[in-house]
Formats: structure tokens, C-alpha cells, sequence
């Protein structure tokens, strides 16, 4: 079984590497946004991989299905999809291949150093942590307090974002009452 | 069980089930036609084959001798894919709704789900139709054409709005049932079906499923006046025949879950006293016929659709949106709230 899930993930982390590195290489905004969901899915596919089905299924929804979505609007809404066929910036390119060599080096050192990990076939069931109802009670009970904190934060960032775009349509009413009165 | 025989039980009911729905998709189209001509008083399709049975067929055959177009100006990978990213969402939903209980073939006990204890199903159908615009909005933008640019967008906004309103009503429904797994939900409904229990969120649920599968009323993003077809105008042949496959899968999948959620999903529509007089009819005795309920409730869903469809005009474009925000999402809320209520009251 476990040769099984070496060559799953063995997949599946080539999918999600050369997705992240298509998405940066892509010229079209459009494309790197759909790299990107191609990203988001497959680590969806590694938390259910880690009998984590709920973290797997709010990735998909919000960050594959609703952020995503919400990006590709703003790009075809701003029509800013295509980028110039000329480089700018082009110093950029083999600097971040000789950072990203020297971080893995880096890495891969690291782990050469440390402990191997050791690796526990634990039955499925018992393997609790990542259920809807396990992840439930954390949220409501331990970490209550930085859980409404954290649904406070975003309600101020909603009632902001609304707030702005109200003041501006408020200006261009009042342009509008000036043109006519003029 | 064995692993190898489970794979093979797996194998075997993915590829019935979606040669089901392909069939299910043929005829659901010649439902819909032969309906709607009732509802106007004409006939329908009835040349072909006995009662216009080989319709589907003709259709299909038509579809394949058509010319592929591709735009010279379309970006071509995106809109190749796009077709595919519309039918794919549509058909794996179908992976967690459960048609059946179990039943014993050659001695081994098959449930007739795909995933029979996936205690995230709900969170599954709601992920999958957030992915499911996709197809739609990179139609509109990869034909390169100001209709199907129009069309893809208008989905694309009409898609994330109704979607909150739809997540609410089911949140009310698993704040009664205690579960996320579709399985428990359909066993919970033995006695009384949660339409009654939770008719608010079932109609909530019904009405942005029409709106998330973009059907008449809520059809904005293909409104032929406005748009000539929508994010699907600049395809043909079978790349179009897709994109309409996604379609009426899609009110299949809505009926299924509609279905699943608030109509007791496959046991029998009968009164108690009528199972207990003749225990036969009942899905715990006879498992088979639960697949046979199933159809049936899905097939009076798809009517209903169709109904609504000969019905209702089309709604305006911001007026769909203000019902979206304004109705349906401040109701939704309000009813989980109540329904939170209930349950915290009653213990």
C-alpha cells in the first residue's frame, strides 16, 4: 500500500510543481490564473491524501472555486490579461532560478541532517483529527476567541470595501448633479 | 471486503452510472421539447422512432457531421478545454449521491453509492459547483467575442451570488440532520421527508439551483435577445453538443440532489401505513426497487423544470441580482437562524 501512495503523490507533486512553474512562466494572465487553480486542486488532493477530507473540500470551494473565480473576473473585467510580448524586468529570470537552486540545496541539506521521520500506519479509524466534526469542536471551543476575532477582522474589511465604493459612486452623483445644473 | 474486489465493484457502478447519465441526458432533452409542446399546445419531435423515441439519436448523429469551428482570434487551448471543464463538474458530483441502499450481488455486499462514507458529502456538492463556472466563463472569454464575453461574466456573477444563498439553505439542513454525509441524510428521512421539516430551505435550495445550472428563469447568461446564445455562441459541432450535454446533466444533478436532500432520496414516496400493509414495496425489504424510486423522483423533478421553464419569463439582469442579495440571501439567513433556534430549544 504504501509503494501505492509513494507513486500517487510522486504524481501529483510533479502536477503541482510544474503547474506552480507554468504559472509563473505563462504570459497570460488568464492562463496563470488557470495554473493556479490547477495548484489549489491538487493540494486538495494532498489533504485528502492525509485524511484531512474537510480541509480538502474548503480548499477546493474557496480557494479553487470562489477566489479563483473571482480573480479570473477581475482579469477579464480589467481586460489586463495579455502582458507586452517584451520582457521587462528581465534581470528577474535568472535571479530567481539561482535563489530557488541555493533554497532547495538548502533544504535538501537540512533534511540530510536531520532525524529520518518515522513513518506510523495508523488504521483509518483512528484518524479523527481532520473530520468536519473534530475540526467543529476545535473552532468552537478552544479557539473560539481568535475564531470571532478573526470574523470580526473580515466584517470590517467588508463594511470598508462597500464603504469606499459607496463614497466614490456618491462623488460621480454629485459630478452628475453639477453637469446638469450647469 | 477485498480491496481487489472492491476496486472492480467501484469500476463497474462509475461506468453504469455515467452511461446512465449520458442516457439520462438524450432523453431528458426529448422530456423537455415533448413538455414544453404540450404546455404550448403543439406536438413536439415525434417523427423519428415511435413517439419521437430515436429523437436523442438523430440529434447526436447530426451533432457529429457538423463542422468544427474554432475563431481564428479564440484562444485555442482555453477554448478546447472549456467544453470539458463544463461536462466534468456536472457528472462527478453524482460520485457522493447515493441511489440506493445495498444490495447483495454474487454474494458480496455492494452499497450503491460511489463514496458510501464520506462524511463531507454536502462540502463535496457545494465545492463541486464552485468549480463548475469554470467551463462557462472560459467559454465566454476564449471565443474572443463580445456575446460570449457578455454571457460568461453575467454567469460568472450570477453563479458566486446565488451560490451563498444555496450553501445557507444547506446549512439549515445540516444544522438539523447532524451530518454532512448524504447517505444518513436520505436514512433520516424514513418517516417524514425534511421538505416538510425545512420547507424554506428546500425551495430556497430549488430555486438557486435553477439560478447555479443557469435555467429559464434565471437562463441570463445565453438571454437569445440580448446575447444571441451566450458564452456558447462561436461553438458548434460536438464542442456545442458538450456544453449542452453540461446543461441538461446539470438538471439532473440539481433534481438528484433536490431529491437526496429534501424529498427522501431513493426510499419508497409512499404513507407508512401503505409499507406496512404491503412491506414489500418498501426499500428495506426489496433494496432494488430503491434506484426505481430514485428515477422516478428525479424524472418528476425534471418535469417541474420544465413546467417552470413554459411558465416564467426570463427575469431582468438587475433584478436578478437584487433578488439574489435582497430576498433570497437576508431569507436564507433569517432561516438558518430560526432553524438554529428550533434546535437549540428543543435539545
Amino acid at each position: 500500500m504504501l509503494n501505492l501512495e509513494i507513486i500517487i503523490f510522486g504524481a501529483l507533486a510533479l502536477i503541482t510543481v510544474v503547474a506552480a512553474v507554468m504559472m509563473i512562466i505563462a504570459r497570460n494572465a488568464v492562463h496563470s490564473a488557470l495554473f493556479l487553480v490547477v495548484v489549489m486542486s491538487s493540494l486538495a488532493v494532498f489533504f485528502l491524501g492525509l485524511w484531512a477530507p474537510f480541509i480538502a473540500m474548503v480548499q477546493v470551494a474557496l480557494y479553487a472555486g470562489a477566489i479563483m473565480v473571482l480573480f479570473l473576473f477581475v482579469i477579464m473585467l480589467l481586460g489586463a490579461e495579455r502582458a507586452g510580448a517584451r520582457l521587462l524586468l528581465a534581470w528577474q529570470a535568472p535571479l530567481a532560478i539561482g535563489l530557488t537552486v541555493l533554497v532547495v540545496l538548502l533544504g535538501a541539506l537540512l533534511l540530510l541532517n536531520t532525524a529520518p521521520f518515522e513513518v506510523v500506519d495508523l488504521p483509518a479509524a483512528e484518524i479523527t483529527e481532520g473530520t468536519a466534526e473534530a475540526i467543529g469542536q476545535a473552532l468552537y471551543s478552544v479557539w473560539l476567541f481568535p475564531f470571532e476575532a478573526v470574523s470580526i477582522l473580515l466584517l470590517v474589511a467588508m463594511i470598508g470595501a462597500v464603504v469606499m465604493t459607496r463614497q466614490e459612486t456618491r462623488q460621480e452623483a454629485r459630478d452628475e448633479r453639477k453637469k446638469k445644473s450647469l | 471486503m477485498d480491496v481487489g474486489i472492491s476496486i472492480l465493484v467501484w469500476l463497474v457502478l462509475s461506468i453504469v452510472l455515467v452511461f446512465m447519465l449520458l442516457t439520462g441526458f438524450a432523453y431528458t432533452t426529448l422530456l423537455e421539447r415533448r413538455v414544453i409542446a404540450r404546455f404550448q399546445s403543439r406536438v413536439g419531435p415525434n417523427r423519428a422512432g415511435p413517439q419521437g423515441l430515436l429523437q436523442p439519436l438523430a440529434d447526436g448523429v447530426k451533432l457529429i457531421f457538423k463542422e468544427e469551428i474554432i475563431p481564428a482570434s479564440a484562444d485555442k487551448v482555453t477554448f478546447i478545454l472549456a467544453p470539458l471543464l463544463a461536462v466534468i463538474p456536472a457528472i462527478v458530483v453524482f460520485a457522493v449521491i447515493p441511489f440506493g441502499s445495498s444490495i447483495e450481488l454474487f454474494g458480496v455486499k455492494v452499497p450503491l453509492t460511489l463514496a458510501p462514507n464520506m462524511n463531507v458529502g454536502i462540502l463535496y456538492v457545494l465545492a463541486i459547483t464552485s468549480v463548475s463556472v469554470y467551463g462557462i466563463v472560459l467559454a465566454g472569454w476564449a471565443s474572443n467575442s463580445k456575446y460570449s464575453m457578455l454571457g460568461g461574466l453575467r454567469s460568472s456573477a450570477q453563479m458566486i451570488s446565488y451560490e451563498l444563498a444555496m450553501g445557507l439553505s444547506l446549512v439549515a439542513l445540516v444544522v438539523v440532520a447532524g451530518t454532512l454525509d448524504l447517505n444518513a441524510i436520505v436514512e433520516q428521512q424514513k418517516q417524514v421527508w425534511y421538505f416538510f421539516l425545512q420547507p424554506f430551505g428546500a425551495i430556497i435550495f430549488m430555486i438557486t439551483a435553477l439560478a447555479e445550472v443557469n435555467r429559464a428563469p434565471f437562463d441570463m447568461p445565453e438571454a437569445e435577445q440580448e446575447l444571441t446564445s451566450g458564452y456558447n455562441t462561436e461553438y458548434s459541432g460536438m464542442k456545442f453538443a458538450l456544453f449542452y450535454m453540461a446543461e441538461y446533466i446539470k438538471m439532473i444533478v440539481i433534481s438528484a440532489l433536490s431529491v437526496t436532500f429534501f424529498f427522501g432520496g431513493y426510499r419508497e414516496p409512499l404513507p407508512l401505513f401503505l409499507t406496512q400493509a404491503l412491506p414489500f414495496l418498501s426499500v428495506d425489504h426489496t433494496p432494488l426497487l430503491g434506484p426505481l424510486y430514485f428515477g422516478l423522483k428525479i424524472i418528476a423533478l425534471l418535469i417541474v423544470q420544465v413546467w417552470v421553464r413554459a411558465t416564467l419569463p426570463r427575469f431582468r439582469y438587475d433584478r436578478l441580482m437584487k433578488f439574489g442579495w435582497l430576498v433570497l440571501l437576508p431569507i436564507s439567513l433569517a432561516w438558518v437562524m430560526i432553524t438554529a433556534l428550533v434546535v437549540l430549544l428543543r435539545g
